[in-house]
């Protein structure tokens, strides 16, 4: 289909042009690294034995003793070949790092948007058909509540009253309990990756693990989707189509789906995408409460030993996937509405 | 189960009340009429009139802040007041339906046009979708959109306004209602068009022996395609009787100043107001202009040129306006009126061509320069929307007083008494001077815009459509106000409209567009009355006129 083709060139095109943005975001990290206080090479060989030499010798071997410019291109040079450099906290490679605990991250991050979007749609639409009722105002006081309250706060009231009170909730400690073992790795998701092995109890498992701290991501994310569902809905529910809608006399469920939600879900696409990203980055807390095996907690242990590589591979993720976020939701926003074609 | 001569729909003392911010609102109050099968009622009024709420009122479509009060809608031996919703989703559509002003945004923006009529029908029929969607294609047929195979699945941005209200149309008659409630069908659509939509309207429901229910400001309109009229004002109905009798012998006053205020193709800007004590403005007689003895005129416009990537807007005009002349342009959408008005006025660049101004070449200036040229003050606009087109943080005497610091470099109380000079030539009570453009009415917006575009002393003015968006009486007394004004100032006029009415009676000459050419051009009575091209007389032909008694 030519139209499809068209996208495809266009969805090229944009890739392209974001690419002097993402460098950008790798010279700007470099140089903030090496500005920030702290030395590695201090830092790894502390010990009470060891000398001036000893950390002399260590910033030899990293290429610390270079002079900026020269680290700069070493290290572009070094991605330019799919090297991001290695960890020292880890000793492996930062791109398995990353390889491996990304999906981790993605994971959590999709269950609470289903999760968000799950609950915050139906909300936002319930209070806008009963707008300024006890129904909108106890939706919005939810959602307030929902951001004005810190996720370590709220994941750990969630632990308190799942975990420690009633015991419904599995131990809150990573992906998965020791006890359960791991399906062979295909996606890097555990529960695609149960699913493909047929293990329904250990999907089962996984599920239970990771359904806490999804919830304590997607209430802090519902507020922003809930409102934007509700201000879009009561626009197109106001607007002159729906007003022909009724007046041919369509059902009301047809009414509110077909032509006011379809339409109110355009700016809510929006949103959700700015969201996502948002949460990927900003779930770092969530991981450290569930130690959670991301890829913003290993981001986050790294920057604390200035250990350049991991970080500066780790926003250089972040932004490629913004960037992919970002087109993915232009080209699923040409699709959901006829007028724009992905610019 | 109704006597032959039984009306299909009834209204009883109808009472709708608005709960607003500032308390209960009755916008209808105690409306009384009734329309007989197959034959057409025509609602007229301004805004405000209640007639727009009294149509939504009998289908129920009212805003959730709109109650009825009190009253009766007899329809097919229901009372429709006291009907459940169920049954009038039964009634919606098959029994009564409705087309809309601003058909475009009447249809949802994410759906083809064949799936919303196919909605329309499968809201009432059992029928599978492909049938669903062969009925469609054959009712695109019916309201004449050609190649409706083709049609049926394009998406409404993609057709033109016209077709929109074919495809609003073929929605409305899908389930075969007996009455069909038309709420200002053809307002924004261009005048050939209307002639098109409305003979269309005409004919299905004469085919189909439905009965009309037709809203509308225009009383030419009216009276072509009703057989009777009731005349709205202010929540009530003041008149009632068939067209001919209706203008030629009006017995209510608010419906002589209606049909005073309509303009009609012998009316003169002097008759618009008939009651002295509404007309304020009196025109005193017209200064002789005297014929320019070799000088150049006051704008000389050569070849002009505007391109939009491969579309050209604008393709080799050339016009001249004499000092104090009225010069009338019009032509449908898309033809370039306002494009050209524009770049007379400097606000956009032309990609080819010479503007003249006084002898003086503005045309190569670029647009954005523009303010800084001292021929600014010479050429001021008044634009189409009085609502859009003032600033909302600025008082009227900031909106009045902008361009006269900016460009007349006037402070203090040289500023203030030349505002107040302005804002009484325009007849804007001062006491208004301080309020916001949301606390004053349409009519007094536009002498705001006005008294803004003369404060400079212009000695040409462009008047983008300057009363489209005002009601006829407003638009009358708006008008005089202009005629006297430019006869008291000797302006020059560049005068927009797409109401050919309007343009003959304020216009000494007239200019007609199509496709960005100028088809003709000639002394607007001569043209009007002897058209020589076909568009012209196509034009002409299409403007409802009501017969003079």
């Amino acid at each position: 289909m030519s139209g499809l083709g068209h996208t495809a060139k266009r969805a090229g095109q944009r890739l392209v042009t974001s690419l002097p943005a993402l460098f950008g975001v790798l010279v700007f990290t470099f140089v903030l690294m090496r500005v920030l206080p702290g030395d590695p090479a201090v830092f790894f060989a502390s010990g009470p034995n060891s000398s001036q030499e000893d950390i002399e010798m260590i910033r030899r071997q990293m290429g610390l003793d270079k002079p900026l410019p020269t680290q700069l291109v070493l290290y572009l040079y070094d991605i330019g070949r799919g090297n991001l450099g290695r960890s020292l906290i880890t000793g492996q490679p930062v791109l398995s790092d990353l390889r491996e605990r990304l999906p981790a991250s993605l994971e959590l991050t999709f269950a609470a948007l289903i999760l968000a979007l799950g609950a915050a749609i139906p909300l936002g639409v319930f209070a806008a058909l009963r707008a300024n009722s006890l129904i909108d105002h106890a939706v919005r006081f939810f959602c307030s509540l929902g951001v004005c309250v810190p996720t370590f706060v709220s994941g750990l009231l969630l632990i308190y009253a799942f975990y420690y009170l009633w015991g419904i909730a599995p131990d809150p400690t990573g992906r998965i309990d020791i006890f359960t073992s791991q399906p062979t790795r295909v996606t890097g998701f555990l529960l695609i990756d149960y699913l493909i092995a047929g293990d329904l109890d250990g999907w089962a498992a996984a599920f239970r693990q990771i359904l806490l701290p999804a919830i304590t991501m997607a209430l802090f994310v519902m507020a922003p989707l809930a409102r934007m569902t509700r201000a879009a809905m009561l626009a197109s529910l106001g607007s002159d189509f729906v007003r022909t809608a009724r007046s041919i006399g369509l059902s009301d469920w047809r009414v509110i789906v077909v032509y006011a939600l379809r339409n109110a879900i355009l700016p809510v696409l929006t949103i959700t995408g700015i969201v996502f990203s948002t949460m990927l980055g900003a779930n770092v807390l969530v991981e450290k409460v569930f130690s959670w095996p991301g890829v913003a907690s290993y981001a986050l242990d790294a920057l604390l030993a200035s250990d350049y590589a991991p970080v500066q591979g780790f926003v250089l993720l972040m932004a490629s996937i913004f960037v992919l976020v970002n087109l993915v939701v232009d080209v699923l926003y040409g699709m959901a509405d006829p007028r724009v074609t992905v610019e | 189960m109704t006597a032959p001569d039984a009306p299909l729909l009834a209204v009883e003392d109808l009472h709708v009340t608005f709960t607003t911010r500032r308390g209960l609102v009755e916008a209808v109050r105690g409306v009384n009429l009734s329309v007989a099968p197959g034959r057409t009622l025509g609602i007229v009024g301004e805004s405000g009139s209640g007639k727009t709420v009294t149509a939504y009122a009998i289908t129920r479509l009212l805003d959730s802040s709109g109650r009825i009060t009190k009253g009766r809608i007899q329809f097919q031996g229901m009372d429709l007041v006291q009907a459940p919703t169920r049954t009038m989703r039964a009634l919606h559509g098959a029994a009564i339906s409705m087309i809309f002003q601003n058909p475009r945004a009447a249809l949802n923006p994410v759906r083809t046009v064949g799936l919303q009529i196919a909605d329309a029908l499968r809201a009432h029929r059992t029928m599978t979708a492909a049938q669903a969607r062969k009925r469609a294609i054959e009712l695109l047929d019916e309201v004449r959109i050609r190649e409706p195979e083709k049609r049926i699945d394009a998406y409404p941005h993609e057709l033109s306004g016209g077709m929109c209200q074919r495809v609003v149309i073929a929605m409305a008659i899908a389930c075969e209602p007996a009455l069909l409630i038309a709420d200002e069908p053809t307002t924004g659509l261009d005048v050939t068009t209307q002639k098109t939509v409305m003979d269309l309207v005409a004919r299905i429901t004469a085919e189909r022996n439905m009965s009309v229910l037709l809203i509308t400001h225009d009383l030419g309109l009216a009276a072509k395609y009703c057989q009777d009229i009731v005349v709205m004002e202010q929540g009530h109905v003041v008149e009632r009787a068939p067209p001919l009798r209706l203008f030629s012998d009006p017995q209510h006053a608010y419906t002589r100043r209606l049909v005073a205020a309509s303009p009609t193709a012998t009316s003169r800007v002097e008759d618009l107001v008939p009651d002295a004590s509404l007309a304020v403005p009196l025109p005193p007689l017209r200064p002789k202009t005297k014929p320019a003895p070799g000088t150049a005129p006051l704008l000389e416009v050569q070849n002009l040129v505007k391109r939009y990537g491969e579309t050209a807007a604008v393709d080799g005009v050339s016009l001249t306006i004499a000092a104090g002349e009225s010069v009338g342009l019009v032509g449908e959408s898309g033809s370039g009126k306002s494009t050209i008005s524009r770049m007379i006025c400097r606000l956009i660049d032309p990609t080819g061509g010479d503007i003249l101004f006084d002898g003086e070449a503005i045309g190569s200036i670029a647009a954005r320069e523009f303010h800084r040229s001292p021929l600014r003050r010479e050429i001021q606009i008044v634009f189409q929307d009085p609502h859009e087109s003032l600033n909302p943080r600025f008082s009227a005497f900031d909106s009045i007083a902008h361009p006269l610091r900016r460009l007349g470099g006037l402070a203090g109380d040289a500023l203030k008494a030349r505002v107040e000079d302005c804002a009484k030539k325009v007849g804007l009570p001062l006491d208004l001077l301080d309020r916001f453009p949301h606390q004053l009415s349409g009519g007094q917006k536009a002498r705001v815009g006005i008294a803004r575009a003369i404060s400079v002393g212009p000695r040409l003015l462009v008047l983008d459509e300057p009363t489209a968006a005002l009601d006829v009486s407003i638009q009358a007394v708006t008008l005089q106000l202009l005629e006297r004004l430019r006869r008291e100032e000797n302006l020059a006029f560049l005068f927009v409209s797409h109401d050919l009415n309007v343009v003959r009676m304020m216009c000494e000459r007239t200019i007609v567009l199509q496709n960005g050419r100028i088809v003709e051009e000639g002394q607007s009575r001569a043209l009007f009355d002897a058209p020589a091209t076909d568009y012209t007389r196509e034009l002409v032909a299409a403007i409802p006129m009501r017969e003079v008694a």
